[in-house]
């Protein structure tokens, strides 16, 4: 059994995940994880399994459940040790061919019970799917907290489970991932003016790599780890340059009079996407990434920014401007096509999961920014939960090993 | 500006404490018979136009050194923020006075450094913004260089749309916003 993956109008896949057998404080929440996170992926629909728990050891008649019109049913249990660890176990029935398609326990520490949930998640995904899971993963973001607080935060997935990494009385904009998950780039006010750090999240050390005269800002790691692109304006106007991670080896890459700020690697390394004013209004444009003559990609309307790509390189996320509103936009690099992903109008940092299916970005709801997610398709958005506060400039960290 | 605040309140207590004693020292309260209440309003004490002897007039000597060229509000060099309009980083003819004083300033005294903070109104990207505010820091500096300050005097840096001066979403704070700030170090 397989979920094709087809794009826009593509079949949902009928699930139901039944309420887990659940024992102690903490344990119920397992199931609904599990729920929430194949619902946001946009490729199945959840079918209502009512409030009776089904642990994993019951027998169930798959042909009530293929009845009701779930092709595939969850089942599970959630047990609080008296040791405070989480006893968690599920299967995975298939109500069609009435097998089992899988089927595991887990023994988790009290802080791993929701990820414990989101491997659950993950392998029921990949199950029916065959593509990795990207419940699993962490985002990152900064939230402003009053006119004068700004946080790092590292959360899960659903942005749930946030912890601060940074505190600053000054902004933090623009934070990126290393391809380690571990580490974080990013600028920071703190000093009064903008400078990228390199913060290693799991110890809290911390680097200022580029504090060169002017401004410093827009880190991008190389898909290998080694390389930052940055934006510098040492030598007048923002221009992109390259240079090791530890902020050594530094050479301009562009060689414009105006504007070429937010460098992103293709997958492949070969690449570098930016954003430039050259042609009048900012544009994005790609250039090879040791430098030289830059192609424009994007053509529709006057303000086009912020591009991302997908973890294949067939996709460029960006956010455009189309009569005062800004909107996450997906361009399809092989086809040249364009179509929008939201219908908000304050949309920015659009960033892809790393399986590619998904989007995370920020918008604004009263006022205030929120963390979204979409399919890429738009066809599937789903507001992410946050701590309370100003939430800015998402972005999905890779897979950890 | 804090220290100040607390300084001047813990002053008024302690004043207000001081004429307690002295209220509790000298008015003996006859309980049979209620004191009459005086109204002891400003001029109460020594009636309509008389000089109140308790009155303290606050006089500023001239600065034998000639006033601070940065706070004499009839000094250019008192003006410090150039605004933009939307989308632009064309410094505009009404402030011309304001670079032509500071730039002459800086080429006068080669010692005194600045930097130039550009910022931004709240719409679109903060990456660009923080580009679009550096290169109204730019322009800025350019014009500062025309007037004959040296590139060693003045670091232009952007606060993109990070820093408001002020907040809302109107043309008005808009305005505000779209902004390069000289700071003297």
């Amino acid at each position: 059994m397989r979920v094709e993956i087809t794009g826009v109008g593509g079949q949902q896949f009928p699930i139901a995940i039944a309420p887990f057998a659940h024992e102690g404080a903490g344990a119920q929440e397992v199931d609904a994880i599990v729920r929430a996170d194949l619902a946001r992926s946009g490729l199945f629909r959840i079918i209502d399994a009512g409030a009776q728990p089904i642990a994993e050891n019951a027998n169930v008649n798959l042909a009530d459940w293929k009845t009701r019109g779930a092709d595939a049913l969850v089942i599970g249990s959630s047990r609080r040790l008296a040791d405070g660890r989480y006893d968690v176990r599920f299967r995975l029935l298939d109500t069609v061919k009435q097998t089992q398609l899988d089927g595991l326990s887990y023994l988790a520490p009290a802080a791993e019970l929701r990820l414990t949930a989101h491997r659950i998640a993950d392998r029921i995904y990949e199950k029916l799917t065959g593509e990795r899971g990207v419940f699993a993963t962490r985002i990152a973001y900064v939230v402003q907290t009053s006119r004068n607080s700004w946080e790092l935060h590292v959360a899960d997935a659903d942005g749930a489970n946030s912890q601060a990494a940074l505190r600053s009385r000054e902004p933090i904009i623009s934070p990126a991932w290393a391809p380690d998950g571990i580490r974080l780039a990013y600028v920071s006010f703190e000093t009064g003016k903008p400078v990228v750090y390199v913060h290693t999240v799991t110890t809290g050390e911390r680097k200022a790599v580029a504090n060169f005269r002017g401004s410093n800002s827009a880190p991008a790691w190389s898909p290998d780890g080694r390389s930052l692109a940055v934006t510098l304006t040492r030598e007048g106007n923002s221009q992109i340059f390259l240079m090791n991670a530890d902020g050594s080896n530094v050479r301009r890459l562009t060689q414009s009079s105006g504007i070429d700020t937010e460098p992103v690697f293709s997958p492949d390394g070969q690449s570098i996407f930016f954003t430039s004013d050259r042609g009048g209004g900012p544009q994005i444009y790609r250039m090879p990434a040791s430098g030289g003559p830059a192609q424009r990609m994007t053509f529709g309307g006057d303000y086009n920014i912020s591009p991302r790509l997908s973890p294949d390189g067939k996709l460029m996320a960006y956010v455009a401007r189309r009569s005062g509103r800004f909107q996450v936009m997906v361009h399809d690099l092989v086809s040249g096509t364009d179509s929008p992903v939201t219908d908000t109008a304050r949309d920015e940092s659009p960033s892809f999961a790393p399986n590619g299916r998904l989007l995370l970005y920020a918008t604004e709801v009263n006022g205030r920014g929120i963390l979204a997610s979409a399919s890429v398709d738009g066809r599937v958005r789903t507001r992410l939960s946050g701590p309370s506060g100003d939430i800015r400039e998402p972005t999905w960290g890779p897979y950890i090993k | 500006m804090q220290y100040y605040a607390r300084y001047a309140s813990s002053a008024v207590a302690a004043a207000a404490v001081i004429l307690m004693v002295a209220g509790c020292s000298s008015v003996k309260l006859d309980e049979q018979a209620p004191a009459p209440i005086v109204d002891a309003g400003a001029g109460g004490a020594g009636g309509a136009g008389a000089t109140d002897s308790r009155a303290v007039a606050p006089v500023t000597t001239a600065s034998t050194k000639g006033v601070d060229p940065f706070t004499d509000p009839n000094n250019p060099l008192s003006k410090k923020s150039v605004f933009f309009d939307f989308d632009s980083f064309v410094v505009k003819s009404e402030f011309q006075p304001l670079v032509e004083a500071h730039g002459k300033y800086l080429a006068a005294n080669s010692g005194r450094q600045i930097k130039i903070e550009g910022n931004t109104d709240e719409r679109g990207g903060r990456e660009y913004n923080l580009a679009l505010g550096q290169k109204r820091a730019e322009a800025v500096k350019q014009r500062l260089l025309l007037m004959g300050a040296r590139d060693a005097q003045i670091e232009t840096v952007s606060f993109g749309k990070e820093k408001p001066r002020a907040t809302g979403s109107n043309e008005e704070t808009w305005a505000q916003n779209r902004r390069a700030d000289i700071v003297y170090k």
